[in-house]
């Protein structure tokens, strides 16, 4: 055969690609300054501004010392752990238990209860209080539940945090659960062990570092949310509430400053308990593992079924009141049905626009969003060079997982708002909420892209530069299409948490760029109830209605587009 | 000079020729450490153009770093790397001229096999119909034509493989690069590949280094073959040279099987093992009196036609016999040194024609030119 001696001679020489280097110092350098300005410098701000008097000269602790020594600004820290604690003491066995039968039982209907008990994600936490109001407030159908106690303070406080964390701490501690070998369970069976001892020595420490970091995270959460103690905490007051009477009511920034270095502290225990869990959980589960079939047990798998119908549908019924609510002309005299409440120009002189707003701003982060973090991670985790710029890269990425909404949110106000900044002009709008949500909601999508990237072979850049092709051509190319499930679950995440987030934001929005979930807050404060929730409704109904277009929209791309990743053709 | 740390007595360098100005690939004091640990240190070699040449060693001895770097993957510490008379020290990968095949393929999954073959093509701005023309060749050239429209995934392993190898050379680089390219397949596929991709080489004449740890791969495809150590060059020798006259202890004990024995140098071609006293022919220029490593190989042995003339000649017991298909290897405990044990393998038609079987004394000998001498390392013992 003689093609094989006229190959060599038939290819040109080939041309040399420059710039490959320059493309990515580049692509880094921005991504740095980008990082910088949305999450390194308005946490700078923050931090200062916690160390400066009201007229910007440097004070040393003297706001810390302020703040600890004014009893009403101090009782709210006490307020705030008390109620963060109770709640998270609720949540953690009562999600680990859910998320027990979801994963070690022969329950039925598993999917439909994990789906069931996601809800509140989808819901800004303000519709959770907001129900609460309906079923145990004054007018409530159920307040002689509470014997005499109001709604309005830590009761109602905690019953909404509960309500709103569940599923944040389900998620972590089902993927805990789930992960389980099948050989350790066996082995114990075969030595006689008793279940509350295989439960004690095999499933909880399996599970440890997912009940340590789900506890952190709803701690957490619970302590920096803004929207349920706004809307029932009545005169109780807590950190949250606090920030915001500081900066938006009395213009204190210093003071609000200083709240906010305060509740950055648990997010930062959070952040190291989290690194160290990690380095430890490495070798806990081994390639050779083998998948635990729950046993058939009929009698656990009921009870199971009733705890969870009783867990899961006090969260939908929660919920679902004040849908109904919003439905009807007038609680609880009249209860007829009505659109009504659904003509926000009622109660809100801007009408629909806000929920216009958050659409926009939703549908702006999750495209940006979603490009601007994939690109940046393909940088960080594919390419050679820069290793300095690309941990900088990482590190930035990385902060906003220790920063809770309402901190950065707090730090954009002061960095943003400040007269000597060139960027001050974005006060105000809504590019500056769309920042403002990338940037709090970064480090999740970051890490997400990271994992798919990282189960990409890693010589694909290699064999590209054989091949003299530049690596952005081979990022469009194979990596976007290998990835693009992942981008669509990033550009999801982004979508509903714009849609639902309000701690950040209420320091941040203006009169044309206010938001749904604001609305909801002024709605709720003019005593609007009816029209908050209808609000509420409209923004839990998009972020559902978006998922489940994810869903389908998913299914469609592996069909067709990721046809590639079926062994044998159709 | 790299590579051995004992004293040769004929200073015959390791690496090969000193200097060739028509050497296609020149590494020189090449030196790439990762913290602490020195993955190369000091490695110098040359390779001509249209060689076929094996990188071989135990994992961690640097034979993939030091590919890595040729390929630019890598950036050594110190040291140069001339392609082509070109020095390429510090180009970046796509500016050296080089096709690279890895262990894992690296095919993009979501490409057809023909976009796989044709990616780095499109990148020169041919016309769509010789990109294809050019693909459908490389698709036979590997032997796979009518495959183009399949995805990797629903390619056999080998047949991956295949795809793998066209888009390397779909460039026609002067430089092909194999990175452990086999070690993933099936016995069978694997030796059948090997054939293929040393016809495929000679015929288009490519310069083609391959990595590996299996001795056998690097013995049947090698024209030249690199031995590796803890970062250094232990030799560099045709697989025959290799195999027949090990320069290091490691060279002799990594390729192939080898029995070693503590012995001592007792006269000029004499070496005494705790009594038994063996001639050899090339006793590399220890000193009388010197401690040495006798290394034999088991085939070497001899059991028919010894008489009295036969050198080497000795009574053993047959202590042990494994059966390993073709062949049985035995442990041999010589009768006047029975603290030695040697390994010595009998063909099944020995086997079978001597009656072999454990327990027996039979008289064995090794011949002069079987042995080789190693330096005692300090603290060593008889294995």
């Amino acid at each position: 055969m003689s093609t094989g001696l006229a190959l060599l001679a038939s290819v040109a020489a080939p041309r040399t690609i420059r710039g490959e280097r320059q493309v990515a110092g580049i692509s880094i350098g921005a991504l740095c300054v980008i990082l910088i300005l949305i999450i390194a410098l308005p946490l700078w701000s923050l931090l200062s501004k916690s160390f400066e008097s009201m007229d910007g000269s440097f004070v040393g602790l003297d706001n810390y010392l302020t703040y600890f020594t004014t009893p009403t600004l101090f009782a709210s820290l006490q307020n705030s752990l008390f109620v963060s604690a109770v709640s998270t003491a609720i949540v953690i066995p009562l999600a680990f238990a859910y998320a027990y039968a979801l994963t070690r039982t022969r329950m039925p209907a598993k999917g439909m209860f994990y789906a069931l008990a996601l809800l509140p994600i989808f819901a800004p936490s303000l519709l959770a209080a907001i129900s609460l109001v309906y079923i145990f407030g004054n007018q409530g159908f159920l307040g002689f539940l509470l014997m005499g106690n109001s709604v309005y303070g830590p009761i109602g406080i905690i019953m909404g945090e509960v309500l709103s964390t569940f599923p944040h701490a389900l998620l972590i501690l089902v993927t805990a659960l789930s992960l389980a070998d099948g050989r350790l369970y066996e082995a114990a069976a075969a030595l006689g062990t008793s279940k509350a001892r295989v439960f004690w020595t095999i499933t909880l420490p399996g599970a440890r570092f997912g009940v340590v970091n789900a506890t952190f995270v709803v701690f957490t959460l619970v302590i920096t949310d803004f929207g349920v103690p706004k809307v029932i905490g009545g005169q109780y007051d807590v950190l949250a509430t606090d920030a915001y009477k500081q900066v938006v009511g009395q213009q204190n920034f210093s003071m609000g400053a200083v709240v906010g270095m305060i509740l950055l502290v648990p997010a930062l225990i959070a952040f190291v308990v989290d690194k160290i869990s990690k380095r430890h959980q490495v070798a806990l589960l081994s390639a050779r593992a083998v998948p635990l079939e729950p046993p058939v047990n009929r009698r656990l798998a009921t009870i199971y079924l009733l705890f969870c119908l009783a867990v899961g549908g006090t969260i939908v019924g929660s919920y679902g009141v004040s849908v109904w609510a919003s439905f009807i002309q007038y609680w609880p005299y009249n209860l007829a049905f009505t659109l009504n409440n659904y003509d926000f120009s009622n109660v809100e002189p801007s009408g629909w626009q806000p929920y216009f707003n958050s659409l926009t701003m939703a549908a702006l982060v999750s495209v940006i969003g979603s490009a601007l973090v994939f690109w940046g991670a393909y940088l960080i985790e594919k390419t050679k060079a820069f290793p300095r710029g690309r941990a900088v890269a990482h590190f930035l990425a990385m902060l906003p997982m220790a920063v809770p909404g309402l901190v950065l949110g707090l730090g954009y106000v002061f960095f943003f708002n400040a007269s000597w900044n060139p960027l001050s002009f974005l006060y105000g709008t809504l590019a500056l909420l769309v920042i403002n949500t990338l940037g709090h909601f970064y480090t999740v999508s970051h890490l997400t892209a990271l994992t798919a990237l990282k189960q990409i072979d890693g010589e694909f850049e290699a064999v590209s530069a054989s091949l003299k092709v530049p690596f952005w051509r081979t990022f469009g190319a194979v990596t976007v299409p290998i990835c693009a499930p992942t981008i669509l679950d990033i550009s999801v995440y982004m979508f509903v948490n714009a849609m639902t987030t309000v701690s950040a934001v209420i320091f941040l929005y203006g009169t044309d760029s206010k938001l749904a979930s604001i609305a909801i807050v002024h709605m709720d404060e003019a005593g609007a109830s009816a029209s908050a929730a209808a609000m509420a409704t409209m923004i839990m109904a998009t972020a559902i209605g978006v998922k489940l277009l994810h869903i389908i929209l998913a299914h469609a791309i592996f069909n067709r587009l990721q046809r590639w990743r079926r062994r044998a053709i159709a | 000079m790299n590579s051995v740390s004992i004293p040769l007595p004929h200073g015959v360098p390791l690496d090969g020729p000193a200097h060739h100005e028509d050497a296609y690939l020149r590494i020189v004091d090449l030196t790439k450490r990762f913290g602490a640990f020195t993955a190369l240190n000091r490695i110098n070699l040359e390779i001509r153009k249209g060689e076929f040449v094996c990188f071989l060693g135990p994992s961690g001895c640097g034979k993939t770093t030091l590919l890595r770097a040729v390929a630019g993957l890598d950036q050594q510490d110190e040291g140069k790397i001339f392609l082509d008379g070109r020095d390429v020290s510090h180009a970046e990968p796509s500016q050296r001229d080089f096709g690279i095949v890895f262990q894992s393929y690296a095919l993009f999954p979501n490409l057809t096999v023909d976009r796989n073959v044709g990616y780095g093509l499109v990148n020169r701005k041919w016309p769509r119909a010789k990109v294809a023309e050019r693909v459908r060749e490389l698709l036979a050239l590997v032997g796979l034509p009518d495959q183009g429209n399949k995805y990797p995934l629903q390619l056999s392993g080998g047949q991956q493989q295949r795809v793998a190898l066209a888009r390397a050379l779909a460039t026609s680089p002067g430089l092909l690069l194999l990175d452990e390219p086999l070690s993933a397949l099936d016995a069978k596929v694997r030796i059948r590949l090997r054939g293929e991709i040393r016809a495929l080489q000679k015929r288009l004449g490519v310069t083609t280094i391959m990595v590996t740890h299996d001795q056998e791969e690097a013995l049947a495809m090698a024209d030249r073959i690199v031995v590796m150590n803890s970062g250094r060059i232990e030799q560099v020798g045709s697989p025959e040279i290799i195999y027949r006259t090990p320069e290091t202890a490691f060279v002799s004990d990594f390729v192939g099987h080898m029995t070693f024995l503590e012995a001592q140098v007792v006269a000029p071609g004499k070496v005494d093992v705790g009594g038994l006293v063996f001639t050899v022919a090339d006793s590399r220029g220890f000193q009388v009196g010197t401690r040495v490593k006798l290394a034999m190989r088991p085939e070497d042995v001899k059991t028919r036609n010894i008489d009295a003339d036969t050198p080497n000649a000795f009574e053993a017991r047959i202590e042990n016999l494994a059966f390993l298909g073709a062949f049985c290897r035995a442990s041999l405990v010589p009768l006047a040194s029975p603290q030695a044990c040697i390994s010595a393998d009998f063909s099944n038609n020995a086997m079978r024609d001597l009656g072999i079987a454990i327990g027996q004394i039979r008289r064995v000998a090794f011949p002069p030119e079987a042995f080789r001498l190693f330096p005692l390392e300090a603290g060593e013992g008889c294995i």
